[in-house]
């Protein structure tokens, strides 16, 4: 067992240390320095980074340290560090999702969500690792080499925001950011013991993310508790036009509602989530425990029932490789990224995306090539869309009898890495997570407990479309309860 | 679901521009060919009457004002390419045949 790599910083939160800041227990500076050494002390094993400058993030704490000494703070977070997945645009900075054909590339401009981070004054620490644009489950498709679970460095953090998990479960960050398409910040979120959210389809911009599957895709915070999550989200949650997606009149003040407690949260348990094959027993039990809490705490708890879960990762995969392979058509060694020179253009064309791809970018880019071409697209992908909206109306009906959606976030604890070699097991692990996008709804995924050898084990909640109230109401309340 | 469904690796691989090697063609023939097996089990879903759902908000057709907003930085741009010429172009790999007027 390596659990020294587990470790909260101190203050353990972006909330309680911008107490400290305002108290003038801590600086921007000490606190930056801290996540540093840890960083230096244990990512040479875990390799939750990409990258991550301490001189730049020095010289940003310098200046946010003193606006505050002369009064004058940005706000309450100015100075406060935060990790971002190598998918989501900074300006100035590599922006690489982990894969060759992006090597060199330099954002030249920052996403939404960083736009609003530095509005608050925060500082974009470093660059997290990945799975090559999201694709994976492990984080051991990157093309910086795998990352390490700090619970235990010989598993996996999950995957694909893996980088971002262990950040944060190590204590090289207060929280980071991830992206969410199928399941890829509440399942690393899970395997690593901290909190993961993925919002309302809309809700966050994506103005500035690399798109893997547009329709899908969400960015959200992976930190160490519900607080934490509710605070970034208030900073990067809302309207944003220049993302043609986003939802128009959306509110944000998250992170007053979390004190209102879960009086009158309808609790719900699908039947469907607890039949699966391969449900870990201990996985099981953590979820029946986080159940009988909420039931002994006064909630009602009820039966829903979510009859296309076993459509969910079927579906996902076709739309999800669909959308890839048309989104992923950018590169192609011409305007951005690196170019393998050929003969010719098109041998140009081949010769980058062979060298420029890993394995699971190319089967994805293949299988979604495959689903949309003549002759197979009505029977792949336009039924996957008809099923889609089935999964969408099985959520609608269960949200009318509750408020919370309660069940495992993954089947299992963390896997070893390179235990599961074969694609479509490694899909299957999705298949708790991948209805919430489908669906467009939110989720959570709350540490609760851990298994015999030790391994966190995630609890999901889910939501209605703009519910994220209630799954932070509701998490909160169940993270503080495990605590007692 | 079509019941000719049978997927060559490397015909589509052309399509989407990919070259694979020897090895990975035949690995990704036989995983490709049991994640569709796997999938296959979408046609026994009854979707008769079933809209499709592309995407997971109500909104469509979003349209913006067409005036000019902020660019980016030319050289921030030029500088991600792997080739440019005088600072101003991207250079690309040659398109057009030698002789044939350019009008391709």
């Amino acid at each position: 067992m390596a659990d020294q790599y587990v470790h909260q910083l101190s203050p353990a939160t972006l909330f309680d240390a911008a107490a400290e800041l305002a108290a003038g227990d801590a600086t921007s500076t000490s606190l930056c320095r801290q996540l540093l050494a840890r960083h230096e002390a244990t990512d040479n094993i875990l390799n939750g980074y990409r990258q991550l400058e301490s001189d730049a993030i020095l010289e940003q704490a310098a200046a946010a340290d003193a606006r505050r000494s002369d009064g004058k703070p940005i706000g309450p977070y100015d100075g406060l560090p935060i990790a971002i997945k190598d998918n989501i645009a900074v300006n100035g900075q590599p922006c690489g999702c982990a894969s060759r054909i992006l090597e060199g590339y330099t954002a030249p401009y920052d996403a939404t969500v960083v736009t609003r981070l530095k509005a608050a004054g925060m500082i974009c620490a470093g660059r997290t690792n990945m799975d090559e644009f999201a694709m994976g489950s492990s984080t051991e498709n990157s093309a910086y080499g795998h990352s390490c679970n700090p619970w235990n460095t010989e598993c996996v953090p999950g995957g694909s925001s893996g980088g971002s998990a262990v950040a944060v479960a190590s204590g090289q960050a207060f929280a980071a950011l991830g992206s969410d398409t199928g399941g890829s910040i509440r399942q690393p979120a899970s395997f690593c013991g901290i909190v993961g959210l993925k919002p309302t389809y809309g809700l966050v911009p994506r103005y500035g993310l690399v798109a893997y599957a547009s329709s899908l895709d969400q960015i959200g915070p992976l930190t160490s508790d519900v607080r934490d999550a509710a605070l970034v989200l208030d900073i990067i949650g809302g309207y944003d036009p220049m993302d043609s997606t986003s939802i128009p009149d959306t509110r944000t003040g998250f992170i007053d509602a979390l004190d209102k407690g879960i009086e009158g949260l309808r609790i719900g348990v699908p039947k469907e989530y607890f039949d699966v094959d391969g449900l870990h027993p201990e996985v099981r039990q953590a979820s029946e425990a986080a159940i009988r809490a909420f039931s002994d705490a006064g909630c009602e708890v009820v039966d829903v029932s979510l009859p296309s879960l076993r459509y969910g990762v079927a579906v996902y995969y076709v739309i999800a490789t669909a959308e890839a392979s048309s989104n992923l058509a950018r590169y192609d060694g011409i305007r951005y990224g690196a170019r393998y020179p050929d003969t010719d253009l098109m041998s140009t064309y081949f010769m980058t995306r062979e060298k420029g791809f890993g394995k699971e970018v190319k089967r994805r880019i293949i299988l979604g090539t495959y689903v949309l071409s003549s002759g197979y697209y009505d029977a792949y992908y336009l039924r996957a869309q008809k099923i889609r909206t089935l999964v969408r109306r099985d959520f609608a009906e269960a949200f009318k009898s509750c408020d919370v959606i309660i069940g495992p976030t993954s089947p299992t604890t963390a896997f070893r890495h390179g235990e599961i070699s074969d694609p479509l097991q490694m899909y299957l692990t999705d298949i708790y997570t991948v209805p919430a996008n489908l669906a467009g709804n939110c989720g959570i995924s709350i540490p609760y407990g851990t298994d015999s050898s030790g391994l966190p084990i995630g609890v999901q909640l889910m939501g209605d479309s703009l519910c994220e109230n209630n799954i932070l109401r509701a998490g909160h309340w169940l993270m503080e309860s495990g605590k007692s | 679901m079509a019941s000719d469904k049978q997927i060559n690796v490397e015909d589509i691989a052309k399509l989407a521009r990919v070259e694979l090697t020897v090895e990975e063609a035949a690995e990704f023939q036989k995983e490709i060919e049991s994640i569709l097996g796997y999938i296959e089990e979408l046609s026994a879903v009854d979707v008769e009457g079933i809209e499709p759902m592309a995407h997971a908000t109500a909104i469509t057709n979003v349209f913006g004002e067409d005036v000019p907003g902020p660019q980016l930085d030319r050289e921030a741009v030029l500088g991600n390419a792997p080739e440019t010429l005088d600072d101003e172009l991207i250079r690309v790999p040659k398109v057009i045949e030698d002789g044939d007027g350019g009008t391709h």
